[in-house]
């Protein structure tokens, strides 16, 4: 008999053709899918995290975890609605508009999923204009702009601004990261955090998520 | 008509040394790179700054600072010459005009410099491949591939040296096969659509260089196998993948010299001792002296080999001393006089080795660029013409050499290395030697909303 252990483990080891079978017999036994995702399938995510941060997994490794544990939700989502879906936030991201460089944001984008976060990656070269369409239309929790060239980076600067001209800045916490971002470059920016890795990023993510549920707790 | 190297341009391992090479290059100013001595090839960039019609007087200044400055160092230093590399922002690029101007900026300053100075200068124009700004990327034509030709056309009028580019044709895909570290989708990658597209483009660029009194100069796996080596050194994939990307990135830099480029071939192209190896071609390097711009483990043996020695970029920013463009520029003079010196005193091929020795046992990476690997390795890759199995091969012998040189202890390791190796062996051994075979093999894994297989001529 599979239990959510068992699940969690095989998460941990990135085993896409092991995880459908046990996910199945959870199911087939009448383990609540909610259950299956929190403590089974998110659950072997968060033993992955800490190894990762620490150097004992790498990237791809990271990724063999999270298309496992996406495989597992195919079967447990058609049994619940998308409400249910457990979910840590809301999260838009992107490469500021004139810059094309995507490695960095991508592997946040995978890292965030993997922690169940939902995530809409605009992609590269992204408009200020979009980035304030995007919120308006996904209302996310934190928007998060990448950049790598000295040059675009002021385009961090200029999509602030239009968050705020469009009315829209006070709804969300900003990160911003890549090459020539600096801790002191987010704070002039206006930007509410920032992170130097997209390990990092998440944490960071995860801070921003914790606040704002402590703030919603007392009714602020 | 394209070069064939069936053979390699050097016999004897004391022969393959820093500062000369079988086929010298001769810039305007008299400059001979890969003739005796080394020199040192300046890079810098803006500040953050928005680049627009309003900011470029603002850009015009800074770089006129910016070459004004580094020269008179150089001179101050007695420099024997200075290649400068104008690597364009994307701004300059998708504007032709900016560039253009901020080229000519650099050309007045390098003639002041003469005029004032005595001082030899070059100027190695780079734009950047805007190629893939269109999602997924149009290689051969539109908007984009139109305003880099006018940039580099018109820079070479005016009286750039050398043209070069960080090319980007099989980007999109590489891209996922790092962050998945999936050999097979790399060796696509590179092989397949690098390769291609390094035909279609280098042939494009040696006409145009050919034709405007210019030499084409050579490419750089930046995109590639630096992008590779940044992500190892973050813990983010394995440092042997990493290594074995960068030879695997040698036989599509080989193209460009089969096309016709002539070198120096690029600074970020760590792939660059194999490139001289096999072309005889001199190449420019970058390692510890480029540490302001990226991080390496590679800083001293990127300097074994090297006829011109790179920073690779560093903003114009003011440090304790002077703007850190001017502290870049006497960091290589010294670099490159110690390197000159040792060459004067006969003592060149020792030097070379203490480079080699005091990084090769330390990281896979550092001991792929070891000349005996090099010359290994590439004295199997000129024994076929055909690129994608030259990439084929190139990853091969570089997970072999590893596992012989991490079980005989050369090479320090991770406990996780040997894994990655047999893993990417038997990858590497599923891969059919016919690219079109494999091209077929491919389709059931490749994201075909990423890229457009006719741009590469698939």
């Amino acid at each position: 008999m599979a239990t959510l252990q068992d699940v969690s483990q095989c998460v941990l080891e990135g085993d896409l053709d092991g995880i459908k079978d046990l996910v199945q017999d959870l199911i087939n036994e009448g383990v609540d899918p909610i259950l299956i995702i929190n403590e089974g399938l998110i659950g072997g995510m968060n033993i992955v995290a800490p190894l990762f941060k620490s150097g004992e997994m790498f990237v791809p490794e990271v990724m063999e975890s999270a298309d496992t544990m996406n495989e597992g939700m195919k079967l447990v989502k058609p049994l619940i609605t998308d409400e249910d879906v457990p979910s840590k936030g809301k999260i838009i991201i992107g490469t500021v508009n004139g810059d094309l460089h995507d490695i960095g944001k991508n592997l946040l984008v995978m890292m965030l999923e993997s922690r169940g976060y939902t995530v809409i990656d605009l992609g590269v070269d992204v408009k200020e204009e979009a980035f304030t369409k995007a919120v308006i239309e996904h209302q996310p929790n934190i928007v998060g702009m990448s950049s790598l060239l000295t040059t675009t980076m002021m385009k961090i600067e200029s999509t602030i601004k239009q968050l705020i001209a469009d009315g829209v800045r006070d709804q969300v916490k900003i990160i911003v990261g890549g090459a020539p971002v600096t801790q002191e470059f987010a704070d002039d920016v206006g930007a509410d955090g920032y992170s130097d890795d997209a390990s990092t990023a998440v944490e960071l993510c995860d801070r921003m998520m914790e606040e704002q549920c402590k703030l919603q707790e007392l009714g602020v | 008509m394209t070069k064939k190297f069936t053979e390699l341009a050097y016999t004897k391992m004391d022969d393959f040394v820093y500062g000369s090479c079988p086929n010298p290059v001769t810039t305007k100013s008299g400059m001979v790179i890969g003739g005796g001595l080394v020199y040192p090839e300046i890079n810098f960039t803006l500040p953050g700054m928005d680049i627009n019609d309003e900011t470029m007087p603002k850009a015009a200044t800074i770089y006129a600072n910016i070459i004004e400055g580094v020269l008179k160092r150089a001179a101050e230093l007695y420099a024997p010459g200075v290649l400068v590399e104008f690597e364009t922002l994307p701004d300059f690029t998708e504007h032709p005009k900016y560039g253009i101007e901020a080229n000519k900026i650099l050309l007045e300053g390098m003639k002041e410099a003469a005029d004032k100075y005595g001082l030899k200068t070059a100027i190695r124009t780079t734009p950047n491949d805007l190629r893939e700004f269109s999602r997924p990327p149009v290689m051969r034509g539109g908007k984009y591939w139109e305003t880099m030709l006018e940039l580099y056309e018109q820079c070479a009028k005016d009286g750039s040296d050398f043209l070069s580019i960080e090319s980007t044709g099989g980007k999109e895909i590489h891209d996922s096969a790092l962050v998945k570290a999936d050999i097979r989708l790399a060796i696509f990658a590179l092989g397949i659509l690098g390769v291609n597209d390094m035909e279609f483009l280098w042939n494009h660029l040696v006409a145009l260089s050919d034709s405007n009194s210019c030499f084409a100069a050579g490419d750089s796996a930046c995109g590639f196998a630096n992008t590779a080596m940044i992500l190892a050194e973050k813990g983010f994939i394995p440092h042997v993948f990493a290594a074995v990307i960068r030879v695997a990135a040698v036989p599509r830099a080989l193209v460009a010299f089969e096309q016709g480029a002539v070198g120096p071939s690029k600074d970020c192209a760590y792939e660059g001792p194999y490139l001289k190896a096999i072309t005889g071609m001199p190449i420019s390097m970058e390692g510890k002296s480029a540490a302001g711009a990226h991080l390496s483990p590679c800083g001293n043996i990127a300097a074994a080999v090297a006829d011109a020695w790179s920073n690779e970029s560093i903003q114009q920013v003011k440090l304790l001393s002077d703007m850190a463009p001017v502290v870049g520029m006497e960091q290589l003079i010294y670099d490159i006089r110690l390197m000159n010196a040792a060459t004067e005193k006969g003592q060149q091929v020792m030097f070379r080795d203490l480079l080699v020795q005091s990084d090769s046992p330390l990281d896979v990476q550092a001991y792929v660029l070891r000349p005996d690997v090099v010359m290994r390795i590439s004295s199997e890759l000129v024994k076929t013409q055909d690129n994608f199995l030259r990439t084929k091969i190139a990853a091969k012998l570089t997970v072999e050499e590893l596992k012989k040189a991490i079980a005989e202890g050369k090479v320090k390791s991770d406990k996780r290395d040997l894994k990655w190796l047999d893993k990417m062996e038997k990858g590497i051994d599923s891969i059919p030697d016919d690219p079109d075979k494999f091209y077929q093999e491919m389709k059931a894994v490749l994201d075909m909303d990423k890229f457009i297989p006719s741009e590469y001529g698939l």
